[in-house]
């Protein structure tokens, strides 16, 4: 399979961890090679965190080139469009959710907060396709990153990755309650 | 996936995606580890995170986080010249806090072996910089291994541990960030029989006292056993050589992620050279680069940081009399940052042209993305004693800080804590501003964690040569930045050892009460000599994890009264927790996935436009 790269990114404390291994292993089970990292420094703290994943035949670094990206998923609108400008390539695909947590610039009045309609401007200047994931109804707001999950499974964005594969690695992950929850998620958008 | 304690200790083999900082636990158990220690610091506190899942009573070794870097060193030490295999691991400037001792070890007769795992932090990700180790392995004669992956580092700590063992040495096992917090697929082993624990010290094993001429005798031993660590990593075939299909007598030499990188550029290229990938960096395996030179024409070293091979692969191309091109650094910015497949590429580009193909193509943005620096979290105590501390400061006087989370103090709206070292320098640094200073008044600040760690002695010169400061201990009862490690606090009181040390102005306070608080750091701001602050509340981040785990748990949130409101923007703009949003006609929400509910915002508003949600407090 042709490499295939997925930069991930949000803010310290959304749950990008439980994402990106989802991912990591759902690829796995699908028999695909694949490698992973996270960049979390001082993750913990609010700032902006990244994880990238790499699948394929023939990758070797886990880091991503500037710009080579098949797929940014953005957990928030600020760091899904910073995503956009450092790690998307041309033709690929945005998914994000419409969730904003502000950056201190724009708490402190210095800089303009950022809004969906700037993500999509900026996605049809760029020639790329944007998928907004609207979770407003969603009860657990902790549980919006298998929102994004079943949106890729619905759209098969990743080659080779079935629905089935995404669920067993969530069943490597969670147990019980915590698992019956972020796969009715997960089901519900992924149909 | 079993859960990761139980995996780590599966006697069958197994394969399995782990990160590279949980790989090395088992490699730990496979070996016979028998004593690990350490200080908590980033890329490598999930190692402890992991040796931690598996149950006390089941970990197949002792494990503790030691007060710092060079205690966590010394007790290895003392287990393994006991006769067990020890191992201690920290990140890159914990080696400065341990060198003392570590430039030692290479002198003595460890008879456990020992393995130092060390966390490079090219890049500066969350160090205060981005040294480069390597420059300290030459001076201390240890072997180093460096590798590029989850899977090496899991096969390079087993041959760090056998040859440990054999030489009756110390091993460094050389990290780098994301090489620490990679995810792959390994095969893991069976584990072996366990080997008992050992009590086994004899001074006769020694000598282990390095005075007057002994310590060029066991200089001499420990060159002796360099030279046979050249010689078992290169039967192990830890440096190797990928040969090309072209005649091009081009060759590329490097370790560690960046030999990765080099992979993934080469992916593009018109054609590829000769690569000789280094597992060990210290001692360099003569041999076999030599013959690499001689087989070429170029040389292209690719290494991140310093120019450590540069120099030593120059040095014997020159006793060799080689005429073989040797390109290394070439620019200043070639010794910075990390050598991602990016800056790789920049480089590759630069001296083979011919060679690579750069598909890269950049997009500029529409608009400008604000920056996201981290920050304290909703309820952080910090927030609540800067917002109040601030409030009695003039401008001129001077805050130093120290290593923690409350380092982030420095950003706006505080801009408290002006100059930062390492760990548990402010004291010291705050006494040297204080001399001949009548005028501006100088605070330190200290955390908890770092109290313990190296900000002792620091604290005791400054009553034992009298300096005019007043110290701010932030005290929330944990090693916060690094994931809520234990500390030595939570036996020793900090207040009952202030007292201990004779400190007569001693005021602690909750930072919750911060009209309290506020009197306090005015009054011990008008005390000659040593006075100290204890601000404390428990770290929010770990109580607020620690809440939502419960069964009956509910999140609480606070609310503004947009009637009484007048947007005077205390909360947002002074305060300045995360949870405020500013909305675009000036008016101000709450983000409720944030919001925990503390309170701790509320005598922030002039108004009392701020309070707790109707019927929960």
């Amino acid at each position: 399979m042709k490499a295939f790269n997925i930069h991930i990114t949000g803010v310290g404390g959304q749950g990008i961890g439980l994402l990106s291994q989802a991912l990591l292993r759902g690829i796995d089970h699908a028999g695909i090679k694949v490698i992973a990292v996270d960049t979390h420094g001082l993750a913990q703290r609010g700032g902006a965190v990244v994880s990238q994943i790499r699948c394929g035949d023939n990758i070797h670094s886990p880091l991503i080139m500037k710009n080579y990206a098949d797929l940014v998923l953005g957990m928030e609108i600020h760091e899904a469009m910073r995503g956009l400008g450092t790690a998307l390539r041309k033709g690929g695909t945005l998914v994000f959710l419409d969730v904003s947590w502000q950056p201190l610039p724009v708490r402190l009045g210095l800089k303009s907060a950022l809004t969906s309609t700037d993500i999509q401007n900026a996605c049809e200047a760029f020639g790329t396709t944007a998928i907004k994931v609207d979770t407003r109804s969603m009860e657990d707001t902790r549980m919006q990153n298998m929102a994004l999950l079943g949106t890729i499974a619905k759209h098969g964005i990743i080659p080779g990755v079935s629905n089935k594969n995404y669920i067993t690695a969530l069943e490597d992950l969670l147990t019980g309650e915590m698992l019956s929850k972020n796969t009715a998620i997960f089901d519900a958008y992924a149909i | 996936m079993k859960n990761l304690g139980d995996l780590l200790i599966d006697k069958n083999p197994f394969d399995e995606i782990l990160m590279g900082n949980q790989a090395i636990v088992r490699a730990m158990i496979e070996t016979n580890t028998k004593v690990v220690a350490s200080y908590p610091g980033s890329p490598t506190p999930e190692i402890a995170t992991a040796i931690q899942s598996i149950p006390f009573e089941k970990r197949p070794f002792y494990f503790e986080f030691s007060v710092n870097e060079k205690v966590a060193t010394e007790l290895a030490f003392g287990a393994a010249i006991n006769g067990n295999l020890s191992c201690a691991f920290f990140k890159s400037v914990g080696l400065n806090v341990a060198l003392d001792t570590f430039v030692q070890l290479g002198l003595m007769n460890i008879i456990g072996g020992m393995v130092i795992v060390l966390g490079d932090d090219p890049g500066a990700n969350s160090s205060q910089n981005e040294q480069d180790n390597r420059n300290i392995y030459k001076m201390s004669r240890v072997t180093v291994l460096e590798p590029a992956s989850p899977k090496e580092i899991y096969e390079y700590y087993k041959h760090a541990a056998a040859f440990a063992v054999k030489e009756q040495t110390i091993v460094v096992v050389r990290l780098t960030t994301h090489v620490c917090h990679a995810r792959q697929k390994i095969s893991f082993k069976k584990l072996k029989a366990t080997k008992p624990c050992q009590t086994n010290f004899n001074q006769k094993n020694g000598p282990y006292i390095a005075l007057t001429t002994m310590a060029l005798d066991m200089k001499r031993e420990s060159i002796k056993k360099l030279h046979q660590a050249g010689q078992y990593m290169k039967d192990a075939g830890l440096n190797r050589e990928l040969n090309s299909d072209t005649s091009q007598k081009k060759g590329v030499i490097t370790s560690g992620l960046t030999y990765l990188s080099v992979l993934d550029v080469l992916e593009n290229s018109h054609y590829r050279p000769d690569i000789l990938k280094l597992g060990a960096v210290n001692p360099l395996e003569k041999g076999c680069i030599i013959s690499f030179l001689k087989a070429h024409d170029e040389i292209l070293i690719l290494e991140e940081l310093d120019d450590i091979l540069e120099i030593q692969i120059k040095s014997m191309a020159y006793d060799s009399r080689l005429a073989t091109k040797i390109i290394g650094k070439t620019d200043d910015e070639d010794y910075v940052g990390e050598y991602t497949p990016d800056k790789v590429m920049d480089k590759m580009n630069l001296v083979w042209p011919d060679m690579i193909i750069d598909r890269r193509k950049t997009f500029v943005l529409p608009v400008e993305v604000p920056d996201r620096p981290a920050q304290m979290c909703p309820g952080c105590g910090h927030r609540s004693a800067f917002f109040a501390i601030k409030k009695v400061l003039e401008d001129e006087d001077v805050t130093v800080a120290d290593i923690g989370c409350h380092t982030l103090g420095y950003m706006p709206p505080y801009n408290i804590g002006e100059i930062l070292m390492c760990m548990g320098a402010s004291t010291g640094m705050a006494s040297g501003l204080s001399l001949f200073n009548d005028k501006k008044r100088v605070v330190a600040f200290l955390g908890d964690s770092t109290f313990f760690h190296a900000g002792l002695p620091g604290l005791i010169n400054t009553i034992f040569n009298n300096h005019n400061i007043t110290l701010i201990i932030m005290e929330n009862g944990t090693t916060a930045m690094t994931g809520h490690q234990d500390h030595a606090g939570s036996k020793i009181p900090i207040e009952s050892l202030l007292k201990g040390l004779g400190i007569e102005n001693i005021l602690s306070c909750d930072t919750y009460n911060q009209s309290k608080l506020s009197d306090m750091v005015k009054t011990s701001l008008q005390i000659k000599g040593i006075s100290v602050v204890i601000a404390k509340h428990p770290c929010m981040l770990k109580f607020t994890r620690l809440q939502q785990k419960k069964p009956d748990f509910v999140q609480k949130h606070i609310t503004i009264n947009q009637e009484t409101c007048t947007k005077t923007h205390e909360c947002v703009e002074r305060f300045g927790c995360p949870t405020f949003i500013r909305n675009s006609d000036e008016s101000v929400d709450i983000n409720l996935d944030l919001c925990i509910g503390d309170g701790s915002c509320r005598p922030s508003c002039p108004e009392q436009a701020i309070d707790f949600e109707k019927g929960v407090k």
